[in-house]
């Protein structure tokens, strides 16, 4: 008979933290591939790069707060923050880049808030974001599609623009603007959308390539939600306010906003709302806030994209969002069952 | 047919219950030794009424109901009183209590008693005697006096009465066989109960897998009855009180209120049972149905004297001592793991499970997936109380309802992170009825003294009086007195109040 004690329920089942993100990062597999398939191989040495950094990282911080390495290790957060912010980053982004928002990911917007279950921010958003800021020009050189007659870079021109570094007038034979960029630019150059949808950049739902891309996120995506290891409400309620509001924007001016199937066909808005807006931690913990979380991220990122700085808003609308979220907890805790009754 | 309604969150488990339910029951010997704890149920514990060296009577009642939230403990068997001690009992925290214990003189001698023919010519007072008299608490697993559901019951319109027959934890099977072979029983018994609170409806309900128990109670069922049966799916929690109410009504029980407040009142089904022997033969609550399963030889359920050491039903059912099993009293949910297997079987004791220990699992942070919040099914935020819990940040566990948790474990099981949350919560609960005890007591120890140095002041009037000759200083300080007890008495609730938090 055995004597140590244990509290009821005597049963579990089977379960674990390690499980669920092992399956994210599973899932994002197909995705990276169709990516360095059709838009550059670039991005699976970002992914080897940034799941290295981290898991160093991960383990110096785990030993300097004197927890157990293996153990906190083996739980797939930190390869799974990597894998989230490697995505965010052009496959042409020097290392060091990826380094650097790799070691404030994890060390300072992870660890230093308390680890695992303790972060206030997304930590690959906002490690995205850190570098974003920092570094400008070296992020933003995205590679060109030998489909749309751009020259396409290949596994070893990818190493060695990343390892080496590269002049910017080799550099630009083999890139171009993204889908959002170009739209962008356009757009604010005083262009209407008639004039430039045809252009080779654009495929039949969003960016050429691009939007294989999304949808191969978006399959694995369904699958998460199907295994229940995220809620479909999220991604439901992310796209669906970014399809309302870019559809009344669209319908009232479709020469200067961009169609809802452009910008649900990106792969941020997809990798997004399926990977990124379900990450727990940092979203809010109430089903109606869960909602409003997701919601939020939808429609800053569609204002960030069409009114902002930058072409792409998704990091920002997250971070903003994660801010967000304590006040949404407070608000929206649900009824408990008898509750108006007792009043 | 009546409308059922679907549980909030909750759990399809696997329910092992084939294990032992097709298995006749059978009748455990005596013991040789019968533990009886004072306290077998929800409220006050009892006074011994016997002494050591006595000799007693199977049925004679042995200890007092102390209180009014209390019923007496009946001897199970004829034998002398050989001690009057603490051991251990089933309990959370592996806590032991004063218990009685009975050396069997083997003759097992029947203490008289009088048996009521005719239960419909006693009034509702009368019939709430002998059910507090024969030491009846409900039998489900919390073990409420079942005296005073009937008193509440009869001071109250009871619209529904509910016999609980939904054994939801897995591996249980008691309430299955009992019903199976005492349908009887189980009717006649909710008809007494029904005519003691005048319920207008009554409504015996079991899961959708007792096929057998359903068929067993429809037989014993008179086309004049209106005595409804009805088959709930089966789902974990829904043999709870509140959640049973929820799927057969689709009413709430209020947030800190009981079932009577929406007039239901909720039996167990082995309290019917007892109920009709203690009316028609006057038997008192010395034995009960426990399932004996898992990891032992012959799962089954054995019908066992209360007081009968754990050990002797594992026995029985040819149980062999090993590292690598424990022992569980109550369902794997919410049932307790205990070290001392020397404990006695109670009236809440339903079933004693041996189990595989599970393999270690290494308690993680918390990621807020949110997944106990939806097994909840009182809808509670489990991973906002286990944030508020760890942090001793009592007030904003309460206002997150932590007294409206169930304790079922559904939260716990679900938990990738492998919390004990339940535990958190039990905690917690412990430490903030300590600490609003701890409040009383300084508001009493703070009354008594200011009341104490009213009355010197008092005393030093009235010297200083008769000293100026005044004759009416003494009355004056007895009215000062009762003044200053009702501002300290105000003065004490209002704190009381504010410590209690807006909610309550």
């Amino acid at each position: 008979m055995s004597r140590t004690i244990n509290s009821s329920p005597h049963r579990h089942d089977g379960s674990s933290v390690a499980n669920i993100m092992r399956e994210v990062c599973l899932l994002l597999i197909p995705g990276i591939l169709v990516y360095a398939w059709l838009i550059s191989p670039g991005v699976i040495i970002q992914c080897l790069l940034a799941v290295l950094f981290a898991v160093i990282t991960e383990a110096v911080m785990l030993s300097l707060r004197g927890l157990p390495v293996k153990m906190f290790l083996s739980d797939y957060s930190a390869v799974l923050t990597a894998l989230l912010f490697a995505l965010t980053l052009s496959p042409f982004t020097p290392w060091w880049i990826n380094l650097c928002g790799i070691v404030f990911a994890i060390s300072l917007v992870k660890h230093a808030f308390g680890g695992l279950g303790n972060n206030l921010f997304n930590p690959a958003m906002a490690g995205f974001v850190f570098v974003l800021i920092l570094f400008p020009a070296g992020m933003n050189h995205w590679p060109a599609l030998s489909a749309h007659g751009g020259e396409h870079a290949g596994l070893g021109t990818c190493l060695k623009i990343i390892f080496t570094g590269v002049d910017l007038i080799r550099l630009d034979a083999v890139t171009a603007a993204t889908p959002l960029d170009f739209t962008q630019t356009r757009i604010s150059g005083m262009y209407m959308i008639s004039e430039f949808s045809d252009m080779p950049v654009f495929g039949s739902l969003a960016g050429a390539g691009w939007e294989w891309v999304a949808l191969a996120f978006l399959i694995s995506g369904g699958w998460l939600a199907f295994r229940k290891i995220i809620y479909w409400q999220v991604p439901v309620a992310l796209i669906s306010t970014m399809f309302i509001i870019s559809l009344v924007f669209y319908w009232f001016d479709p020469d200067v906003y961009a169609s809802p199937l452009f910008h649900i066909f990106t792969v941020s808005t997809l990798l997004g709302a399926f990977f990124i807006a379900t990450e727990p931690v940092s979203s809010a913990t109430t089903p109606l806030g869960r909602l409003i979380f997701a919601a939020g991220i939808g429609l800053l990122t569609w204002v960030i994209r069409t009114w902002g700085a930058y072409p792409d808003g998704m990091a920002f609308a997250v971070l903003i969002m994660n801010c967000s979220v304590p006040l949404l907890d407070h608000y929206t805790r649900p009824r408990v069952l008898g509750e108006t009754l007792a009043d | 047919m009546r409308e059922l309604h679907t549980l909030t969150g909750g759990l399809h488990l696997d329910t092992h219950k084939e294990m032992s339910r097709n298995i006749d029951s059978m009748q455990a010997p005596l013991p040789a030794r019968v533990i009886l704890p004072l306290k077998q149920h929800i409220g006050t514990a009892c006074a011994a009424a016997v002494g050591i060296g006595d000799r007693v009577l199977k049925g004679q009642i042995i200890a007092t109901a102390a209180g009014d939230v209390s019923v007496p403990v009946h001897a199970s068997t004829s034998g002398t009183v050989t001690d009057i001690g603490d051991y251990h009992i089933p309990h959370p925290f592996g806590i032991r209590e004063t218990c009685i214990v009975i050396e069997p003189d083997g003759l097992d001698e029947v203490y008289a008693t009088e048996a009521i023919q005719d239960y419909e010519s006693l009034g509702p007072r009368e019939l709430q005697d002998v059910i507090r008299n024969c030491g009846i608490a409900g039998l489900g697993g919390a073990g409420f006096p079942a005296h005073v559901k009937l008193r509440e019951g009869v001071e109250n319109a009871v619209d529904t009465l509910i016999i609980n027959g939904v054994e939801c934890e897995p591996y249980i099977t008691c309430d299955d066989r009992l019903i199976r072979e005492k349908a009887v029983y189980v009717i006649s018994g909710a008809r007494m109960i029904r005519h003691a609170v005048q319920a207008k409806h009554c409504v015996i309900a079991i899961e959708d897998d007792m096929p057998e128990a359903y068929d067993a109670l429809a037989e014993q069922l008179t086309a004049s009855d209106d005595i409804e049966l009805v088959r709930v799916p089966t789902c974990y929690p829904a043999g709870g009180e509140k959640q049973l109410i929820q799927v057969l009504t689709g009413k709430e029980v209020p947030s800190g209120g009981f079932s009577i407040h929406i007039g239901i009142i909720v039996h167990n089904v082995a309290t019917a049972a007892a109920v009709y022997r203690a009316v028609t033969r006057g038997e008192p609550m010395i034995s009960r149905y426990v399932t004996v399963t898992g990891e032992v030889k012959t799962p089954r359920n054995l019908q066992v004297l209360l007081g009968t050491p754990v050990r002797d039903c594992l026995m029985l059912c040819g149980y062999e001592d090993d590292e690598n099993t424990r022992i569980i009293v109550g369902g794997p949910m919410m049932g307790t793991h205990v070290r001392d297997y020397n404990i006695p079987v109670t009236k809440t004791t339903n079933c004693i499970i041996v189990t595989r220990n599970p393999p270690r699992m290494t308690q993680q942070p918390c990621i807020r997936c949110g997944r106990c919040a939806q097994a909840c099914p009182v809808e509670l935020l489990p991973q906002q109380l286990y944030q508020f819990a760890k942090a001793d940040r009592f007030d904003e566990a309460r206002e997150h309802h932590l007294f409206d948790c169930i304790e079922c474990g559904c939260c716990s099981y679900v938990c990738p992170s492998h919390i004990p949350l339940v535990q958190y919560y039990r905690y917690t609960k412990f430490e903030i009825a300590l600490e609003e005890r701890r409040q009383q007591d300084a508001a009493r120890h703070e009354l008594r003294y200011r009341l104490h140095q009213q009355r010197n002041a008092a005393q030093r009037r009235s010297k200083t009086a008769k000293r100026r000759q005044e004759p009416d200083a003494t009355t004056a300080g007895t009215a000062d007195m009762a003044d200053m007890r009702a501002v300290v008495r105000a003065a004490v609730e209002r704190t009381l109040k504010k410590k209690r938090g807006p909610d309550t």
